[in-house]
């Protein structure tokens, strides 16, 4: 881009990239409101300037037409404009809704933000630092956590933003149109190198997603495997893996409902397996004693992610088969 | 400046007109600067019931540590500050200078009253490493970090309280002195009526504060 | 000095003499001055911050300042500009100045208070500026935790705290406005007969009154999870995140107001000076400042559409914050009205407002803007949001100010300022101001994050634009300063009423005496009652 000085103007951009499914409709909404915008605001200018000449003082002693009372005006004024402003709720809202509800199909990934990087996991188990590699076509949401601070995981190619906020998980979903290198940007203030936490997010055709895939990380894999967790903090103490007696059976637990000591009833989604982990006595499930130990400060936020993926790939053991899982 | 003055009440300060208006002024002042008050405990509501909701099973726990019996003698003896402190007005009212100050030595003797028992509750709960912080303990079988938001809420609410009620009685040692010397009339005793005002809401901050921290939670069971 | 021999009546600058005179004054009026010279101290700080922002951002590398220097200073600027300049701006020079004075008393309710807000004041600006002597903030001006609480080591507990007394200064002034409007008006001054400048103050104090002390609140919680590690917002404590953004823009939605209804009512007082005819839809204006100080409480959700709270909250309060705008649109819409037949001069103040009107528009529909749900998920946290705030904040409320002491330098000080100079500063007030953010709503689409000390290349031209701008903004604001000065000593005497204006403030001597009018002020009329002309008038 910084070649030889090209001209200057050529340097100019003035609307952003479209790389996602998402991107057109928030364009669309964004230039109503641009038409919205410069309509009142070329009105008013040309009223005030029409009205500051042709009404201009030519005496000192000039007082102005007393004032009438139009109330049919004030009524015009007053309801013309929440009619449009209603117009742009209901479409932005529509809008709002398709963007924060990820496809029954949407690929799951996942994103831990920490002081000043993004640590990304794909489907397949490749990790990677800052840069994510994603297939064209294909919708995916990443499911996020923050290590510390809140940061916000932002895409101004794909139009989607979303807060990425310690203690719990947050999701943003795309789905990409446009084969190509796309920013990454932080968008919530989180310190010192804010401006730098970011990257490139690179969508590829099918293929070469695959490709890419298959090679070697270059991400020194650090993180053992959800397996791996499991065993060396004994969860199979008590979580056996056929048998309910001592700890509610976790094969099949994830997007089921259960119920719980106090009543409730709750969906097993991933704050709740998370939350579970790290604060058991919060929900114990009916029928079952307060015994697990809390495991905050002992798993790190990307281990919990590991866990979570083993738990929800566990295979619900049929009557009968018992013993087959390790 | 000095025409007028020749007719002007005594007490009456320059900006006003007559010491109805001044009155009038120094009320609504006082109730407005109660409102600001509410807003600012209103912040620490909002956080408690967020927070319940969040650790129902902590805060019940953590509320059967509170000794009810303290509570509940505690609200009795600000109810019965209050009731001094309305009996300071009326005397300020009728003009009765030493029973008025006797009034408001008897308030601040209860609310020093109010403040030692809390002193005694505080206690209690650092002897049983139930003070937020590195030292938390918790034995119970609810989370640790549940009760201990209780506790943080506990001391929080309980501690802006005690402010205000170490406040208010520095104030009304200023006022119990100058009513000493006479400075208040039936006509003009606005002080007085004002900290009475104050005196109040620090009683009804309490009386929520009571129920929600030491009661709520008794009847939801174990 | 030949002015000498005129010996003009007492007044309130030369009744009593000497700095105690000052430091203890008790008169509203002196009180404002004092003010002015606070907030004038911290406009300039906080504006020399921001040339160094526009400096550092006109090259994409990070590459005048360090990162951590870069965040102190845009952290400083918003605190300074917010807290310490806009907040007590129009209300604690002007309305301090003027309320009295519009509605016929001697003083305010209670002058005591008055002076030891100002002493209050100044006690939180001490605490600030020791902050940022010692090195500074570097959380942004909001304060996100866990950012501020746990993560951040600069001088968060010193900055908060200066914000924390501070608002007790708001709130006391607040407080202090309500009643004197209430119980202080003058015989016959009722309620619709009011200048809309007492309106808006009206409205402004409540949210003082109602918003500021849950600010208090949050910032003890925060100094307390800081300093003694009692969890209520850190997720590693237990606490949550979220709840801090809720509890802190319950507040700072609202104080938004607290600039811009001051400035709106100063703009409905000039736009009637000037056009020496009474408001269009007097009643409509002044219920629109308390529906807006109304519903600006409702609709701090708006900031949090991509915070993690539930889709429905950011449905309820996008729709809510849709409903605060018309309002907003009415009084544009009646103030261009009220130019319809008027006798329009094209005086300083003049411009400055017709100025306002134009910035505020832009401001109020890119916040319509930001308020779509579906729009904000992309413009969210970039620089379309700080171009949005600047045209509010700067484009409205310091356009209003400026306008606000050029319309009443006359009657603060009893001389007038040179005319020329006043209306070229003027220009280039308003011309340095768009092209410095005209740029950045382009640049926030295009997807530049706030609060960023280097970016890409491709948007290097928008802030070179940008910062060009500011440098034109920079010499606009230098000037006036200039010739104010200048005016204490040189300036020609104004009459008690140069500008031919109705109100009551109009018809006492230029500058005024210590309780304000001759004779006390007795009301038959309602407010902007231009029937008669200027020439015609009795005079007092």
């Amino acid at each position: 881009m910084s070649q030889q000085q090209p001209s200057m103007w050529e340097d100019l951009p003035l609307f952003p990239d479209s790389a996602s499914t998402l991107a057109g409709q928030v364009d669309g909404i964004y230039l109503f409101g641009v038409a919205v915008a410069v309509v009142f605001s070329l009105l008013i200018a040309v009223l005030i300037l029409y009205f500051a000449v042709r009404y201009r003082r030519r005496h000192a002693d000039d007082v102005g037409q007393p004032e009438k009372t139009i109330t049919w005006l004030e009524i015009a004024w007053s309801v013309i404009p929440l009619g449009i402003l209603l117009v742009m709720f209901g479409w932005g809202a529509k809008v709002y809704f398709a963007a924060m509800r990820p496809p029954a199909d949407a690929v799951e990934y996942f994103a831990v933000g920490k002081q000043w990087m993004w640590k990304f996991q794909h489907p397949q188990g490749r990790r990677e630092i800052n840069d994510l590699h994603v297939p064209v076509g294909q919708p995916i949401v990443i499911t996020m956590t923050s290590e510390d601070v809140i940061h916000s995981f932002f895409v101004p190619a794909f139009r989607v933003k979303a807060d990425v906020v310690p203690g719990r998980y947050t999701r943003v979903w795309f789905e990409a149109t446009k084969p190509g290198a796309y920013h990454l940007f932080c968008a919530e203030y989180c310190g010192a190198e804010h401006s730098r936490m970011g990257g490139t997010v690179y969508v590829m055709e099918p293929q070469d997603y695959q490709a890419w895939l298959s090679e070697a990380s270059p991400v020194e894999d650090r993180v053992l495997s959800g397996e791996e967790l499991f065993a060396k903090h004994v969860c199979n103490t008590c979580h056996y893996p056929d048998s309910a007696a001592r700890a509610p059976l976790l094969a099949g637990l994830a997007g089921s409902e259960v119920e719980l000591a106090d009543g409730r009833t709750v969906i097993a989604d991933d704050d709740y397996l998370r939350q579970s982990i790290l604060n058991p006595g919060a929900s114990i499930v009916a029928g079952y004693q307060p015994l697990m130990p809390t495991y905050q400060g002992q798993i790190s936020e990307e281990e919990l992610i590991q866990l979570l993926l083993y738990i929800k790939g566990l295979e619900p053991a049929e009557e009968g088969h018992g013993g087959s899982a390790p | 400046m000095s025409s007028e003055t020749t007719t002007r009440a005594w007490g009456l300060d320059h900006q006003f007109d007559s010491l109805e208006q001044q009155r009038e002024a120094s009320f609504l002042g006082m109730w407005i600067f109660l409102v600001t008050e509410i807003m600012f405990f209103g912040g620490l509501f909002a956080a408690y019931i967020l927070y319940r909701w969040y650790n129902h099973d902590g805060f019940v726990a953590g509320s059967h540590e509170l000794d009810v019996t303290l509570g509940a003698f505690n609200t009795a003896v600000l109810i019965g500050s209050s009731l001094t402190m309305a009996l300071a007005v009326w005397a300020a009212q009728v003009g009765r200078r030493k029973l008025t100050a006797l009034y408001i030595l008897l308030t601040i003797a209860l609310g020093l009253v109010f403040l030692g028992v809390k002193v005694i509750e505080y206690r209690a709960k650092f002897e049983h490493h139930l003070f937020p912080g590195p030292g938390f303990e918790w034995p119970g079988p609810e989370p640790a970090a549940s009760v201990e938001m209780f506790f943080n809420l506990y001391f929080l609410m309980t501690g802006l309280h005690a402010l205000h009620m170490i406040i208010g009685i520095g104030m009304l040692l200023v006022l119990a002195w100058l009513a000493w010397r006479g400075v208040f009339s039936p006509e003009n005793h606005n002080l007085v009526e004002g900290m009475g005002l104050y005196w109040h809401f620090v009683d009804i901050v309490w009386i929520f504060l009571f129920p929600l921290l030491y009661l709520l939670g008794r009847n939801a069971g174990a | 000095m030949s002015e000498r021999q005129g010996l003009r009546s007492l007044n309130y600058l030369n009744a009593t003499v000497g700095l105690k005179s000052w430091l203890l004054t008790k008169d509203h009026k002196r009180i404002g001055i004092l003010y002015l010279i606070g907030i004038t101290l911290f406009f300039f700080l906080g504006g020399a911050m921001a040339v160094l922002i526009r400096l550092e951002l006109a090259t994409p590398a990070g590459d005048l300042v360090q990162p951590d220097t870069y965040n102190r200073l845009f952290t400083m600027h918003g605190v300074m500009m917010i807290f310490f300049f806009l907040i007590p701006s129009i209300p604690a020079v002007l309305g301090n100045f003027l309320i009295p004075l519009m509605i016929g008393a001697k003083d305010l309710a209670f002058p005591k208070l008055n002076l030891a807000s100002w002493y209050i004041y100044m006690i939180g600006g001490g605490f600030a500026l020791w902050a940022m002597l010692n090195g500074g903030v570097d959380t942004g001006w909001t304060f996100y935790t866990p950012f501020s609480t746990t993560f951040s080591n600069t001088y968060v507990i010193a900055t908060a705290l200066g914000i924390f007394i501070l608002g007790f200064s708001s709130i006391l002034t607040g407080l202090n406005f309500v009643v004197t409007i209430h119980r202080m008006r003058a015989p016959g001054l009722t309620w619709f007969r009011l200048p809309l400048f007492v309106w808006a103050h009206y409205a402004t104090s409540l949210i003082q009154i109602l918003g500021t002390p849950v600010l208090a609140i949050t910032i003890l919680l925060v100094a307390a999870e800081r300093l003694f590690h009692i969890g209520i917002f850190d997720p590693a404590l237990g606490g949550d995140p979220v709840l801090f953004q809720h509890l802190f823009w319950f507040y700072s939605h609202p104080a938004v107001y607290i600039m811009v209804l001051p400035a709106m009512g100063v703009i409905s007082e000039l736009v009637t000076a000037f056009s020496r005819k009474r408001v269009f839809g007097y009643k409509l204006i002044a219920f629109s400042s308390i529906a807006i100080a109304v519903l600006g409480f409702l609709v701090w959700g708006h900031h949090m559409f991509l915070s993690s709270q539930s889709v429905y909250a950011g449905v309820v309060f996008s729709v809510l914050s849709m409903l605060v705008a018309v309002p907003s649109a009415v009084k544009v819409f009646n103030w261009t009205a009220t130019l319809y037949q008027g006798s329009i001069s094209w005086d300083t103040p003049m411009l400055y407002a017709l100025g306002f009107i134009g910035l505020f528009t832009i401001g109020g529909l890119t916040g319509v803007m930001l308020a779509t749900l579906g729009i904000d998920i992309h413009v969210h946290d970039t620089y379309f949001v700080v171009a949005h705030f600047h045209y509010i904040m700067v484009g409205g409320a310091i356009m209003a100010y400026l306008g606000g002491m050029h319309f009443w330098w006359p009657k603060i000080t009893g001389r007038l300022y040179p005319a020329f100079w006043s209306k070229l500063s003027a220009l280039m007030v308003f011309v340095g101001f768009n092209l410095t953010f005209f740029p950045q709503f382009v640049l926030g689409y295009l997807g530049m994050p706030r609060r960023y000390h280097a970016y890409p290349e491709e948007f290097q031209v928008l802030n070179v634009m940008s910062s060009a701008g500011a440098t034109v903004l920079g010499v606009g604001y230098l000037i006036p300063m200039v010739y104010f000065i200048w005016s204490m000593r040189y300036g020609k005497r104004a009459s008690s009423n140069p500008w031919g204006a109705v109100g009551l403030e109009w018809q006492t001597p230029s500058p005024p005496p210590t309780f304000n009018f001759v004779d006390s002020p007795t009301v038959d009329h309602e407010a902007y009652d231009y029937t008669v002309r200027p020439g015609d008038q009795k005079v007092a």
